[in-house]
């Protein structure tokens, strides 16, 4: 039996790995105390956390007085908040689930944190339409449940509705998929630990043993949830894009908003991604696992979004100049004129044309550089968000209406309190579980086909110390 | 599947997949019948090799998906056509193109839930399940064939082990 040989592909992981070499590699960080950098990152996540819970509870107790709200303004922060959230939630499905039908094996460097990352980001969306509902206690009649109201039912034709179902199942789907992914891992984890540690981990792996017929249907179960998830996650956007699209305010009833949205959703989940990653590889020496070409596959990811959602702003701009709709191209001559001209020219420059900086190979490979645009791609995507949100309401059809809108304390208080949870959630999930997959890993270990580490290896094939020079 | 039963195990550990493929496959020649083999992640070539037929839970998902999409469907056609009608902007009662976002939510949420509950569920295992395990580095880097000392004697094992490669041997009643 001879290993496949490649002499096309490079290795997936860099490094000559052996198996053991893995498990150590991306067991020890959950084994060792915890380093300074992790637990600064950690009292700083817990502080900022804090001030947003504070914040949260001042909005439920003073009321949505507390924020800027007005009249005609009525969504802003919050919802661009929600939907700016949801889209960087939208990385780690696509990484695990539409990479894995398309068997872009590079996708197992980086999987397991961006589903931990998208299950963080959702949770910190969800937070914002629940505290807008002003009267979060009275949040479970959204759900379709027998009552004595009535029964009242909630109205199953309005695309809010529509999100609730949609972001549910999403976390819902994307939780049971990551947890499955971790479960053979934290057997690994579980084997190695000693006492009571070993006993947590136990229950962590659910019993976990490794058994032929267990991986099949752990394989078969992985590809389903995979082909499932793949629509599920086109379709919490489109959902998402929804609210606006099927409203009557001009700037929001295009028809281009679904692939809009997603595309955008893609972009800075993709951004998020970079930006967590190259923090993470550094921290807990994942160079190997985490490459270069990683950075690069992920940057041409960014390049092709980016350009989507360039050209999506672009086509708004023909359409409500081609429509011959007064009202629609005065929404769009505000948009980039108006007010709020600052946050447009900014979404422009972040969105558009920062990423086009990747058409060139060295820089798509350039850490530092990828870096910063990772977060100057995450900033252009929330102005998207504000420019739709709330500049389009500024300017409504009243004149005598027209209004203007900054956030209150409270409400920049919560937005910078989802990063506190955000990033609490992630440090917590970097010390109990391996950031990356480790099953997963040392399944792809021989793609490079040279890797081949058993008693038959001279036998087998010596095309492996061939190929190794070429790199 | 280890199942706390008073087997007499015995088990080789192989250092590389394709020794284990290879000593399946020998096994499976000389009639030496497998109670089972472990891995660090899944093997490909091993299911055949050990004859295991397919899982038919995708099927399951397919069954519980079906059944997400008649709850959406139905319920919400019950609730809008019978228990509470409404128009909502001149609309018919039955507004279908409406229900489809919902109707396709709850398809992928109940055959998610349910295909995953269900590989626990057919697997053993979940939280609170204890487990006799091998040997501790079938989890890292170990490769592992297990036979029961009721289908094959110590001495036939330990035979089939020398010839095929393990790095170790070892017995354990579980």
């Amino acid at each position: 039996m001879s290993a496949v040989v490649s002499p096309i592909r490079k290795p997936l992981i860099t490094g000559n790995k052996t198996y053991h070499q893995i498990t150590e590699d991306l067991i020890s960080p959950t084994e060792k105390t915890p380093t300074k950098e992790w637990v600064l990152g950690f009292v700083l996540s817990v502080a900022v956390l804090t001030f947003g819970v504070f914040c949260i509870i001042w909005t439920i107790w003073v009321g949505i007085g507390s924020w800027n709200l007005n009249r005609t303004i009525n969504w802003s922060w919050d919802i661009t908040n929600f939907v700016w959230w949801i889209g960087i939630g939208h990385a780690g499905t696509l990484i695990s689930a539409i990479l894995l039908l398309f068997r872009q094996k590079w996708r197992t460097g980086v999987n397991r944190a961006a589903e931990a990352m998208t299950i963080f980001a959702v949770m910190c969306a969800s937070l914002f339409p629940l505290i807008h509902m002003g009267r979060i206690w009275l949040a479970p009649f959204i759900l379709p449940y027998p009552n004595t109201r009535g029964p009242v039912w909630p109205n199953f034709n309005s695309p809010l509705l529509w999100d609730v179902f949609a972001i549910s199942t999403y976390l819902t789907v994307s939780l049971l998929f990551w947890y499955t992914g971790l479960v053979p891992d934290f057997a690994t984890v579980r084997d190695r630990a000693k006492g009571f540690r070993k006993k947590i981990y136990n229950t962590l792996s659910f019993g976990w043993t490794g058994s032929a017929k267990h991986w099949q249907r752990w394989e078969s179960l992985s590809l389903v949830l995979a082909g499932l998830s793949t629509p599920l996650v086109l379709s919490v956007h489109t959902i998402v894009s929804f609210d606006f699209a099927t409203s009557v305010i001009p700037g929001w009833h295009t028809t281009i908003f679904p692939p809009y949205f997603v595309a955008g959703a893609i972009f800075s989940g993709f951004a998020m991604v970079l930006t967590l990653m190259i923090i993470t590889r550094k921290l807990l020496h994942l160079e190997d696992y985490i490459t270069i070409e990683h950075i690069e596959s992920m940057n041409k990811v960014i390049l092709l979004t980016g350009t989507i959602v360039g050209v999506a702003y672009l086509t708004e701009l023909f359409i409500s100049w081609y429509s011959g709709y007064v009202y629609e191209q005065f929404a769009f001559f505000n948009r980039a004129l108006g007010p709020y001209w600052w946050s447009y020219f900014g979404m422009m420059f972040c969105n558009v044309v920062a990423p086009q900086f990747f058409w060139k190979k060295s820089w798509r490979r350039n850490i530092t550089l990828t870096f910063f645009l990772s977060i100057v791609v995450n900033i252009g995507m929330w102005f998207e968000r504000f420019v739709i949100i709330a500049t389009t309401l500024a300017r409504d059809y009243l004149p005598s209406s027209w209004s203007l809108y900054s956030p209150t304390w409270v409400e920049i208080g919560i937005y910078v309190g989802t990063f506190g949870l955000f990033f609490t959630c992630y440090l917590i999930f970097a010390r109990v579980a391996p950031v990356v997959a480790v099953a997963e890993i040392k399944h792809i270990l021989k793609t490079g086909g040279n890797q081949y580490v058993g008693e038959n290896a001279k036998r087998a094939h010596h095309h492996g110390d061939h190929e190794s020079d070429h790199h | 599947m280890i199942q706390g039963s008073n087997k007499n195990i015995i088990f080789g550990l192989y250092n590389d997949e394709e020794d284990l493929l290879t000593a399946v496959r020998a096994a499976q020649k000389n009639h030496l019948e497998i109670y089972d083999v472990y891995s660090p992640f899944p093997v490909h070539g091993l299911d055949p090799a050990l004859k295991l037929e397919e899982s038919r839970l995708h099927q399951a998902g397919f069954i519980y998906g079906m059944l997400g999409t008649l709850t959406a469907f139905l319920g919400m056609t019950w609730v809008f056509v019978k228990d509470w009608p409404n128009i909502f902007g001149g609309k018919p009662y039955w507004s279908v193109p409406a229900f489809i976002p919902i109707t396709f939510e709850m398809t992928v949420l109940f055959s998610a839930i349910g295909m995953t509950v269900t590989f626990y569920i057919i697997n053993g295992l979940g939280p609170g399940v204890k487990n006799t395990y091998l040997h501790d580095r079938i989890t890292d880097d170990k490769f592992c064939i297990a036979f029961d000392t009721g289908d094959v004697s110590t001495g036939e094992a330990e035979a089939f082990f020398s010839t095929t490669g393990a790095s170790e041997v070892h017995s354990k009643t579980i």
